[in-house]
């Protein structure tokens, strides 16, 4: 395990500097190496964290979790590209819960400073902030941070590893390692070598000095790599956590207070047990379990069992809701992130825009309802299969809802049936814990039913905007945004982590004050509300909120200057940041922007710069004999560096239709204190013939070389805009509120 | 109790009440954990199984009612022997988190049976019911016309 140390040791020498001269941090936590948590067995030698030499080819051991982003792949490819190996000699496993694999990448999501200021920066982000997610042991995958967390981090471990083994081909043929080259899984020299046959030797190894490849070299990155999970998902082979399956298992669900946080007064377990197949009904204190022979006789008597509610303590519908909210406003803003030049003077003056815009509450809903397998055995220890964001914590968790010290806690994370944001909770894995521990020896698989899913979420949260501002002539010169949103961020980190870091509330107002508009007087304040409906981190989190603020408001300014709605945009953009100008200069040209107006249709434009990549989107609609089509959409981004474009292509597309469906016609809304949506029926997202087709373009201008937005998260919030500014192009009416299926007749 | 099942060819047994949905007898009852649970009233088509060649949502089917011979995507082609239409989905990557894509494949399978050249409005007709979080549309509709085009070159 010795040659990974240089990995880290490279990555930190300038930081164990920086914190020696007495910061916040101890130097030693900061530069402690990380165990490798990784065990050699037969056949299988682990080189660092992330490479497993096999007899056969290579296991990469991802950091991050896969939940259909292609995340898997891209790691792989990353370690790959200096490994020298074959494609088809690559698999990829995830990691255990382990310090090794912290996400390095989550310090470009600690910044209050827009990033596309921060983007063409040079990357020399606070040395103390950098230390951040490994002292904390941030093994989190999410903010669309995958990649760029992985990018040195993964190449280093495949050149440390190549590096080793040729070190041990050296050694064996007694000449110098930089006389050796190395191919498709072999050392090759006066006499050539697999890697399996080196590794055992490689271990003790450690090159003196690791250089990367140069990009024009690379031969896997910046390629279409055929996804390392994609027979398996073809095949129906795929192991989610929902199909594992051990021998003598029992099945169970759970059925948990819908009054969100009220107590459990009592219950009565009698009408369940008459279900065939029903063994025991389990009081979880918050709730109950029931098992049985199989998962739908115990889904279909938990809704049997009688059970006391307490209340919760919240509103009881969502009208009362937005009511509180709105209370928001009456107090001073407590997150301005942005205050450009001098608004109140320049507003003074008159003649303003104005607007007032409102959104719900929005449930994930993955496709694979969230699960959980967990065996507690005779010897004590506890084993969980559960896909999950953070495996760290998770297994924390679980260990402290039974009582065992964390070594006593073995967690799988299998692929995910998607995520969005919706399984960063331990719930689940906590949940099967317990009842794993009533069922002492024999393991038992929960699974929540869909209604149970939806119903038990934390949600996006609900928000009202204020938008205000001035035009002289055509030109933009004043805006002043104002959200009233609870805050999604410390809802959940108070729930996870038990308290939320205080200072200004990122979320409430990202998508809003980070935008490249060069209007002179800009301020965007986010007022946070104390509504406790649980709330969670939803695809792009406040982006998907502000941006439909926003953009909205923007293209209302437009129309008001009598201007060309994607021009006005250009123009504001064009002094203040070249590369979000490209994207929708790029979005014009492919959708052929001025003659897709004509009789019928209509075409919106909305733009969004988040997690470090501008993404433009524009949308046509079309009126029909059935209603309102969405028909053809136009994607154009910038990412940076893009590592593998068909990932991108699928993430840009699948993320636009998650928008476009909340646009539609997602909303959760309460009554009587429950939510009301329930299954697919009342929360419908897209479906084959809405969807709109796709054409997306990547552009790779945006920051220094080597800066890497996301690709998961950006395609979301231009989404419900550019939908909105298509159909005031369409019929003059402006959708203020979503979804928009509400006031307009869409096509089923 | 006790009931026979015809699943890929193969004569099987779960010991499972009679009302018990066939997509759980797959998953729980004999651990053919390929077709998936997406919602259970009919609303997603992550379940969804051939019987006797049509398409159905094993989620609404009594094991106690099925007569006929079911075919699973375990039964459609495995890794190493992969039937067309699922070379067709690897061939345009269509999968992203990948869970709903057992229905999608089975839907599709008894689309191209009966309609072996459909147009962009039968895929949409036939494809409807089947549900993707992730938005893979756009890949699943070029996979199905790539893969007609693959059954009429044999
Ligand atoms: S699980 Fe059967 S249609 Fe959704
Ligand atoms: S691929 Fe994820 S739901 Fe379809």
């Amino acid at each position: 395990m010795a040659n990974w140390k240089k990995i880290t040791r490279r990555s930190f020498m300038v930081l164990g500097a920086a914190v020696a001269g007495g910061a916040a941090f101890g130097v030693y936590k900061v530069t402690e190496v990380p165990p490798n948590p990784l065990q050699a067995a037969a056949g299988a030698v682990p080189l660092n964290p992330w490479v497993i030499i096999n007899a056969d080819g290579v296991t990469v051991i991802a950091p991050r979790a896969e939940m259909g982003q292609g995340i898997s792949t891209t790691l792989a490819a990353l370690v790959a590209e200096e490994l020298d190996v074959d494609w088809a000699q690559v698999r990829v496993l995830h990691g255990p819960p382990a310090q090794a694999y912290f996400n390095a990448g989550f310090v470009d999501r600690m910044s209050n400073v827009p990033d596309f200021i921060n983007a063409s920066a040079p990357k020399s982000h606070n040395a103390i902030m950098a230390a951040v997610p490994k002292i904390f042991s941030m093994q989190l995958t999410g903010g669309s941070t995958g990649a760029i967390g992985g990018f040195e981090q993964m190449r280093l471990a495949g050149a440390t590893a190549r590096e080793a083994l040729k070190a041990a081909a050296a050694q064996r043929l007694g000449v110098s390692a930089d006389q050796l080259k190395t191919e498709a899984g072999m050392v090759i020299g006066s006499q050539s070598f697999t890697y399996a046959e080196l590794a055992e030797e490689a271990v003790a190894l450690v090159p003196s000095d690791v250089p990367l490849r140069d990009p024009s070299s690379w031969r896997y990155l910046g390629k279409p790599m055929p996804r390392l999970d994609m027979e398996a998902k073809s095949t129906g082979t795929a192991q989610f956590g929902i199909d594992t399956w051990l021998p003598g298992m029992k099945f169970a669900t759970v059925r948990m207070n819908p009054k969100r946080g009220g107590a459990m007064k009592g219950f009565d377990p009698a009408p369940a047990m008459d279900i065939a197949g029903v063994e025991k009904v389990i009081d979880l204190g918050t709730g109950i379990a029931v098992v049985a022979s199989n998962t739908w006789s115990a889904i279909q008597a938990a809704a049997l069992v009688e059970i006391d509610w307490g209340h919760a303590d919240y509103p009881t519908d969502s009208e009362k809701m937005m009511v509180r909210i709105e209370r928001a406003f009456l107090e001073e803003a407590d997150s301005r992130l942005r205050d450009d030049g001098d608004v109140q003077t320049e507003l003074a003056k008159g003649g303003l825009i104005e607007a007032e815009y409102r959104i719900p509450f929005l449930a994930h809903a993955a496709m694979e309802p969230l699960n959980a397998v967990a065996w507690l055995k005779a010897d004590g220890t506890l084993e969980i299969w559960c896909g999950n964001q953070a495996p760290i914590m998770t297994r924390d968790a679980c260990a402290a809802a039974v009582g065992l010290e964390a070594d006593k806690v073995t967690l799988h994370t299998p692929v995910m049936g998607g995520g969005f944001g919706g399984r960063t909770d331990t719930v689940p894995a906590v949940l099967a814990a317990k009842v794993a521990l009533e069922l002492r020896g024999t393991p038992v698989k929960v699974t929540w039913s869909r209604e149970e899913d939806m119903t038990q979420d934390y949600y996006r949260p609900a928000a009202i905007a204020r938008l205000t501002g001035r035009l002289d002539g055509q030109k933009a010169t004043a805006l002043w945004g104002k959200t009233a949103v609870p805050s999604a961020a410390r809802n959940a980190l108070n729930r996870m982590l038990g308290f939320a870091p205080p200072g200004p509330d990122r979320g409430s107002v990202e998508g809003g004050f980070d935008q490249p508009y060069g209007i002179p007087n800009y301020r965007y304040d986010g007022h946070i509300s104390d509504l406790s409906v649980p709330l969670g981190f939803w695809r792009s989190v406040g982006n998907s909120m502000n941006a439909f603020f926003l953009e909205s408001f923007i293209d209302e300014m437009a129309h008001a200057a009598g201007a060309d709605p994607l021009a006005f945009r250009l123009e504001l953009m064009e002094a203040t940041h070249a590369p979000s100008a490209a994207v929708l200069a790029k979005v014009r040209d492919m959708s052929g922007w001025d003659a897709l107006k004509r009789p019928g249709f209509g075409r919106g434009v909305a733009f969004c710069y988040s997690f470090g990549t501008p993404t433009a989107q524009v949308l046509e609609v079309q009126e029909t004999a059935d209603g309102i089509r969405m028909t053809r959409a136009w994607i154009a981004c910038d990412p940076g560096l893009a590592l593998d474009p068909s990932i991108i292509e699928a993430q840009m597309t699948g993320a636009m239709v998650y928008g476009l469906s909340a646009a539609v016609q997602g909303a959760i809304t309460f009554a009587d204190q429950q939510v009301v949506e329930t299954n697919f029926y009342d929360y419908e997202p897209l479906r084959m013939q809405n969807t709109p087709s796709f054409e997306v373009a990547i552009l790779q201008n945006n920051g220094k070389f080597g800066h890497m937005g996301g690709v998961g998260e950006p395609g979301t919030p231009p989404a419900a805009p550019a939908l909105a500014n298509a159909l005031f192009d369409l019929t003059g009416r402006r959708g203020r509120s979503l979804p928009l299926g509400q006031e307009f007749d869409f096509a089923a | 109790m006790t009931i026979q099942l015809t699943v890929n060819g193969a004569a099987l047994t779960v010991d499972l009440p009679g009302d018990v949905p066939l997509l759980w007898a797959l998953r729980d009852g004999l651990g053919m954990t390929g077709t998936k649970f997406g919602c259970g009233v009919a609303a997603c088509g992550a379940c969804t199984v051939l019987v006797d060649g049509a398409a159905v949502r094993s989620c609404q089917m009594p094991i106690g009612e099925v007569t006929g011979q079911i075919t699973t995507i375990e039964g459609l082609g495995q890794p190493g022997n992969l039937a067309l239409i699922q070379q067709a989905w690897i061939k345009h990557q269509v999968a992203q988190c990948g869970y709903c894509q057992s229905g999608q494949i089975m839907q599709a399978t008894a689309l191209l049976a009966e309609n072996p050249a459909p147009s962009d409005s039968d895929i949409d007709a036939a494809m409807q019911g089947n549900l993707c979080r992730c938005g893979t549309y756009p890949r699943i509709r070029a996979a199905i016309h790539e893969a007609a085009q693959m059954m009429k070159a044999g």
